[in-house]
């Protein structure tokens, strides 16, 4: 008998993932197509990101896809010295978290910026990438 | 219904690398506990084992511990909230007590966090974050709270100096607590010299300087109900107020980032049902695991406006002789923070004070402590308002 197939795309996620299997695995399979997307509750409107495959306001499962585009304002950031075990290689990066209105992106911002010119407040967009290791990601770029 | 109140409290010392087993461990801060409320293991209807599971081999730790000492057939339970474990323990047995379910419970906070090296740990703590939209991107405690920070000095205007001047502090009463990790004085300067780690950063803006220490340790608090506390203690420190929140573990869930909602709410709560204000808050104890959490706390508890909180440890007000003592036992910062065990030590702290047994870190004649403790980056929050 064949064995079955475990759909564990989102393992591709990020420099190191700590989750395979995941109903929001279709997030991994937009990436390799170049868009970062989150979810859209088609009963109540809700946005999520990062994408979430029930809502909680209306306890409905009924989701879409949305992409976020355009620009986010940068509400923080923090340059890492020490990574945890897997991001040794990656040092020094930096986290931040984008404001898009109506929805908000955590990541990293692109190592194309120097550390000295961010600034909270300033506009990014959100763009994928595929790490030095093969795996799948996205990081802040400047407009 | 009666009141509750705390009738024993212990610690053990926070040290690096204990030399014993996690049961071992439990033992020193119970066995203080027990002799502090000079009562029998058969005196206690239940046990509360608190602490994070991933830094022990250990699978279910009550049972192992709560056999160890002494505390069977009583049930045993654990509860994790990881870094405010303990706190939340004592929201459980007060809610048991209040029940009648119980009349004397015994939370046992520990951690053994020395196994694992430094980085795994702060892996591990990197996934008390969203382990499947945060981690990948390599986070970690000290780079959350420095997302804080970075917002709280681009909004407010506070500067890497009003960091260490927090610090600064905590070594002033670290190097006075028998029980401290970090018993060496730190300076200001210490923050400029690169010749000093403190000047190092770890992830920017924060230093090593602004980042707690892991420790080894454990702790534990006795509750019991009116009838007993008053029959078994001849100076029982009652409960006067506890509230509890969480937050989005996302950061993406987020709005504040210059201060944790978790403190403010849980605060609001607790102070509702103590039906006191900040000003009637005569010592405290606050979670400063960076010196960025403390200053938030200072905001979010209301010892200080939004932005407010740089002024009041500039002033020394925080200090013992000032008009809010805040972490006069060292604090996170050089007592260090295994995390189960943290939430209890506070508590311990403030029952002391409350006492008037705290010796050199003793505030003048305080009336009401508060306790502030939380788990993760604002993931959850319990703030524990204590009166005598």
């Amino acid at each position: 008998m064949a064995k079955k197939e475990v759909d564990d795309r989102f393992k591709k996620f990020g420099t190191v993932s700590f989750t395979a299997i995941t109903k929001t695995n279709d997030f991994v399979d937009y990436l390799e197509k170049g868009k970062v997307m989150g979810t859209k509750c088609k009963d109540c409107g809700a946005l999520y990101f990062p994408p979430r495959s029930d809502c909680s306001k209306c306890l409905d499962s009924n989701m879409e896809w949305f992409e976020v585009s355009g620009t986010g304002k940068l509400m923080s950031f923090s340059e890492l010295k020490y990574g945890p075990v897997g991001f040794e290689d990656d040092l020094p990066y930096t986290i931040a978290l984008l404001d898009y209105g109506n929805h908000k992106v955590f990541g990293r911002i692109s190592k194309e910026i120097p550390f000295e010119d961010l600034s909270i407040g300033m506009e990014l967009k959100t763009k994928t990438t595929t790490l030095p290791n093969g795996q799948l990601g996205y990081v802040f770029e400047r407009v | 219904m009666g009141k509750v109140g705390i009738i024993g409290v212990g610690q053990s010392s926070f040290v690096r690398g204990y030399p014993g087993s996690i049961r071992e461990l439990a033992f020193d801060g119970f066995k203080e506990a027990m002799q502090d409320a000079q009562i029998q293991t058969k005196d206690i209807d239940a046990s509360i084992i608190a602490s994070a599971p991933e830094y022990d081999k250990q699978r279910s730790p009550a049972g192992v511990i709560a056999e160890y000492l002494g505390l069977i057939p009583q049930p045993t339970f654990y509860i994790e909230s990881i870094c405010s474990s303990s706190s939340t323990a004592v929201k459980v047995a007060y809610s048991m007590i209040k029940a009648g379910l119980h009349d004397v419970v015994a939370i046992i906070g520990f951690q053994k966090m020395s196994e694992i090296s430094s980085s795994e740990s702060q892996e591990r703590m990197g996934r008390g974050a969203d382990i499947q939209w945060e981690s990948p991107f390599g986070t970690m405690m000290p780079a959350y709270y420095a997302m804080y920070a970075q917002a709280h000095m681009d909004k407010h205007g506070t500067t890497l100096e009003d960091l260490a001047r927090i610090r600064v502090k905590a070594a002033t009463y670290g190097q006075i607590n028998e029980k401290a990790v970090y018993r060496k004085p730190v300076s200001m300067e210490m923050f400029t010299d690169p010749e000093s780690n403190f000047s190092a950063p770890v992830a920017k803006p924060l230093r090593v300087g602004d980042c707690c220490a892991n420790a080894d340790g454990s702790s534990c608090i006795i509750l019991a109900n009116e009838k007993k506390a008053k029959a078994m203690s001849k100076k029982p420190v009652w409960v006067l107020g506890i509230g509890a929140a969480s937050e989005a573990v996302n950061m993406a869930g987020r709005d504040l980032l210059t201060g944790l909602t978790v403190g403010i709410e849980a605060g609001k709560q607790a102070y509702a049902m103590a039906g006191v204000t900040p000003k009637d808050i005569d010592v405290a104890e606050v979670h400063d695991c960076f010196t960025i959490a403390e200053m938030m706390a200072y905001e979010n508890l209301g010892f200080a406006q939004p932005g407010e909180g740089k002024d009041l440890i500039a002033s020394k007000e925080t200090y013992k002789e000032g008009s809010i003592p805040v972490n006069v036992d060292g604090g996170l910062l050089s007592k260090g923070h295994p995390i189960g065990a943290t939430g209890g030590s506070q508590i311990r702290t403030i029952v002391l004070q409350l006492r008037d047994e705290a010796g050199e870190m003793q505030v003048k004649d305080p009336e009401i402590g508060l306790v502030h403790n939380i788990g993760g980056v604002g993931l959850y929050g319990n703030v524990t308002i204590l009166g005598r």
